[in-house]
Order: structure tokens, then C-alpha cells, then sequence
């Protein structure tokens, strides 16, 4: 399980705990995000943006 | 005034923001329709009714005239301290019950006061305009990361009948700022009331889309309670239908006339917070990301001030979550007033586009094919200045 971060404003997207807001389940593979899916929290950054959180 | 604090050049211990104590400058505002009634109560002079409306047209343009533009910044180290200040949130949830209060009681004196047509005119468009406030209060607290702080923005946009607005302005909006399939975006040479048009029930339909499209992930209906725009709603029905039940329908033309100024209010700040501006294409085909320099900025002071710094909007997009407090004067194209007055000149289309488009232009070292231009017009705009149509 990874995470994934907004570069804009460091939202994280965390595979283990999902976004059920956004309406992906815990569990929710990065992989499986739609690609036109943007931050939910500025909307400035897309997926394609989003950085993998090393450690 | 024209010096600026830019990072680095006082510590941030030091810092002290000048403007802390005129953050209370919007709570008087929202509930300046409230004044007014009771100024005109004690002293039997109908232009208190006027109150709101002469503050927002005459006033504050005057004001910020005399005022004039404040560039100050808070250094960059000095912005998390600003930003976790309890106080600065304070005072804008203290704003959600002025809201509230002023839409009812304005509700209540325009059904019971007798106030003849003058002053029942007076108090809505004084109530429109702090639904416009109650607007940016929503637009202000619905960035933020909290789930407490969206729900309080649905709770403040049920005033304004807006309740869509979170979803269209943080998921719509912010994405498609300054492109042209942006509805609330407005191209160089189209007018206000075009704009307008095209933007409120566009807005609706990309919140309505967006909001189903997330509820679809959740395997819900867009029907369902959990639809956070027809929450908001539901707020709004019982606020206006317990007045209509209580005060008859001598309050039809008071709802209809807030609701519809107050999103006037909304549409016109979109209007000129873009105008003519454009986002330009990478070489991959996507568009570059949103910059300051793909917002109007305007530093006058006491606007500033009365809109929780809204007017520092170039900032705004380039980082959306960030608070009021730490909004910071960017390099960005400047409009030539602060929102009241540039509200009126956008209401007269051949005035705005006298001043504004040269503005546009220069943005653009004069180059018309990088600005977005309304497309009935491309033709004739592409052949005023000076380029090849297609191009």
C-alpha cells in the first residue's frame, strides 16, 4: 500500500485508508483512480501530478 | 502606499499583522441591512433602507480611491503562524449567524413596516448584496481541508440559495480556471449579462454533474441524503418557506430580487476576476497549471478588507487552500479598483471593455491569439488587432 501526494497543497491520498468522501473505499489501488481525477482540495494539481510518497 | 514586506526581510516573531483588527470590517457589512432598519426606526429617515447599497456603490468606491492600493505582504516564515490563528477563523464563522439574522429580519420589516416600494427596494438589494457576502464567507471556509469547515459552508450558502457552489467553484472552477469551456470564466468581448447567462445555469450543471459522478463512486443515487448540494437546499427551503408561511406573499418580490442580485454578486466577481485571461497548452496537450497570472488582482485596501481579501485572487488560485489572513499581493495583472467599483463598470459593457480590454492586451505583450476570446466574436476581434483568423 502506497501514498500519493498533492504537490500543490500536500494532500495525501493514502491506498490503505482510500477517500470514502471521494468515494474510493479503503483499499482503493492508486491505479485504479480515474485519470481525470484531480485534488479534491484545490483542484489546482491532477492525478498525473501526484507524487508517490517515499518511506 | 507602495513599499512591500517580501520574504526574508523581517522575521517572523516580528511580524505584526496591521490588518488584524479590521478583520471586522465584514461582520458590520453582514449586518448593515439590520442597521439601517433600526436607523430608520429611531429616526423616521427612509434613506437608512439604503444603507447597504450606498456603503457597497458609493462608499467603498470612494473609499478605496481615497485609501487607495496596500502591497504589504506577511513574510513567507510568518504565514503558518497566521494561518493557525484561531482568531482569524473567528471571526469568519461569527459571520454565519449575522447571515442569517439579517436575511430574517430584513424579511420580517419589508412584510410588516409598510415601507412603501423605496425603501422594500432598499433593504432586498441591501440583503442581496450580504447574500453576495455570505457568498465569499462560503467561498472562503468551503477551500478549507476540515470536513466541520464544508459542512459550514453549506450551512452559510443556504442563505444565498447557493448551496451548489462548493462543488462548482473547488471542483469545477478551480480545474478549469481561465479556459475557455470554463463557465465561470468570461472571455474577452463578452458582456456582463452574456456572462452571466452562461454562467449560473452552467455552474449548476457542472456541480449537479460533478456531485453525481462522486456519489456514482459511492454507489448512491445523485437523489440521495448524501447529495451535499440538495443539503444545502433543504436549508434554504425551510429558511424562505417558514418566511412565506409566517409573512405571506407580500415577500415574492424580496426572495426573488436578494436571490437573483445576490447571484449577480457571485456572477459579477467571477466576471472580473478572469476576464479575457488564458491558460496556454503545454506541448502535451493539457493546460499549463494555474498561475497568478491567470487571476486579476486588486490590493485596494478597504475592498480588501470587506471581502476577506477575495480581491487578492491571483494568489487565491495559484493556492487555493490557503486562509484570508496570509493571501498575498502576487505578480499579477491589477485591475483598476477594488470589486465595488468595477462592479459597476462591468454593469455597462462598452465602459469595461474601454478600460479592461487594453488591460488584457498587455498581459499579453499585445498578442490576441494567446487571450480567451469569446468565440462569436473570434472573427472580428482576430481582425481588430491585428491577426490572421485560425491563427
Amino acid at each position: 500500500m502506497s501514498r500519493y501526494r498533492c504537490p500543490g497543497c500536500d494532500y495525501e491520498y493514502d491506498e490503505q485508508q482510500g477517500d470514502p468522501h471521494e468515494g474510493f473505499a479503503a483499499g482503493t489501488l492508486w491505479a485504479d483512480i480515474p485519470d481525470d481525477w484531480s485534488c479534491p482540495d484545490c483542484a489546482v494539481r491532477d492525478k498525473e501530478d501526484f507524487e508517490k510518497v517515499v518511506g | 502606499m507602495s513599499h512591500s514586506e517580501t520574504a526574508g526581510e523581517a522575521p517572523a516573531n516580528a511580524y505584526h499583522d496591521q490588518k488584524r483588527h479590521w478583520w471586522w470590517l465584514p461582520l458590520f457589512v453582514a449586518i448593515s441591512p439590520v442597521l439601517g432598519i433600526w436607523l430608520q426606526a429611531m429616526t423616521g429617515q427612509g434613506v437608512w433602507l439604503w444603507f447597504t447599497p450606498i456603503l457597497w456603490y458609493v462608499a467603498l468606491p470612494v473609499a478605496d480611491w481615497i485609501v487607495g492600493r496596500d502591497e504589504r505582504n506577511p513574510p513567507d516564515a510568518a504565514v503558518p503562524t497566521l494561518e493557525d490563528d484561531n482568531y482569524y477563523r473567528f471571526l469568519v464563522y461569527s459571520t454565519i449567524p449575522l447571515f442569517f439574522i439579517t436575511w430574517i429580519v430584513a424579511a420580517w420589516a419589508v412584510a410588516t413596516q409598510g415601507y412603501g416600494w423605496v425603501g422594500y427596494l432598499g433593504v432586498t438589494i441591501g440583503v442581496a448584496l450580504t447574500n453576495g457576502l455570505a457568498l465569499v464567507v462560503g467561498h472562503e471556509i468551503g477551500h478549507k481541508k476540515e470536513r466541520y469547515q464544508k459542512r459550514l459552508a453549506q450551512i452559510v450558502l443556504a442563505v444565498p440559495a447557493y448551496g451548489h457552489f462548493s462543488a462548482e467553484h473547488n471542483r469545477g472552477h478551480h480545474k478549469d480556471v481561465a479556459t475557455p469551456g470554463d463557465p465561470a470564466s468570461a472571455r474577452f468581448g463578452e458582456s456582463l449579462y452574456a456572462f452571466v447567462l452562461r454562467e449560473i445555469p452552467g455552474a449548476l450543471g457542472r456541480a449537479w454533474a460533478d456531485e453525481k459522478t462522486r456519489l456514482a463512486r459511492q454507489n448512491k443515487s445523485v437523489w440521495s441524503t448524501s447529495n451535499e448540494l440538495l443539503q444545502s437546499f433543504a436549508i434554504t427551503a425551510v429558511l424562505y418557506g417558514t418566511a412565506l408561511l409566517l409573512w405571506g406573499w407580500v415577500l415574492i418580490p424580496f426572495i426573488i430580487i436578494s436571490t437573483f442580485w445576490g447571484w449577480q454578486f457571485l456572477s459579477t466577481s467571477n466576471y472580473i476576476e478572469h476576464y479575457g485571461l488564458l491558460r496556454q497548452k503545454t506541448e502535451t496537450g493539457r493546460y499549463e497549471r494555474c498561475k497568478a497570472e491567470h487571476s486579476w488582482n486588486a490590493d485596494h485596501l478597504v475592498s480588501n478588507l470587506m471581502l476577506f481579501h477575495l480581491q487578492r485572487h491571483s494568489d487565491h488560485h495559484a493556492r487555493p487552500t490557503r486562509c484570508y489572513q496570509a493571501l498575498r499581493s502576487d505578480k499579477a495583472p491589477e485591475l483598476p479598483s477594488g470589486y465595488p467599483l468595477c462592479f459597476t463598470l462591468a454593469y455597462i459593457p462598452p465602459l469595461w471593455r474601454a478600460i479592461m480590454d487594453k488591460r488584457v492586451l498587455e498581459v499579453y505583450d499585445g498578442d490576441i491569439t494567446r487571450v480567451n476570446i469569446q468565440p462569436s466574436k473570434r472573427q472580428a476581434i482576430l481582425a481588430r488587432h491585428g491577426a490572421a483568423y485560425g491563427a
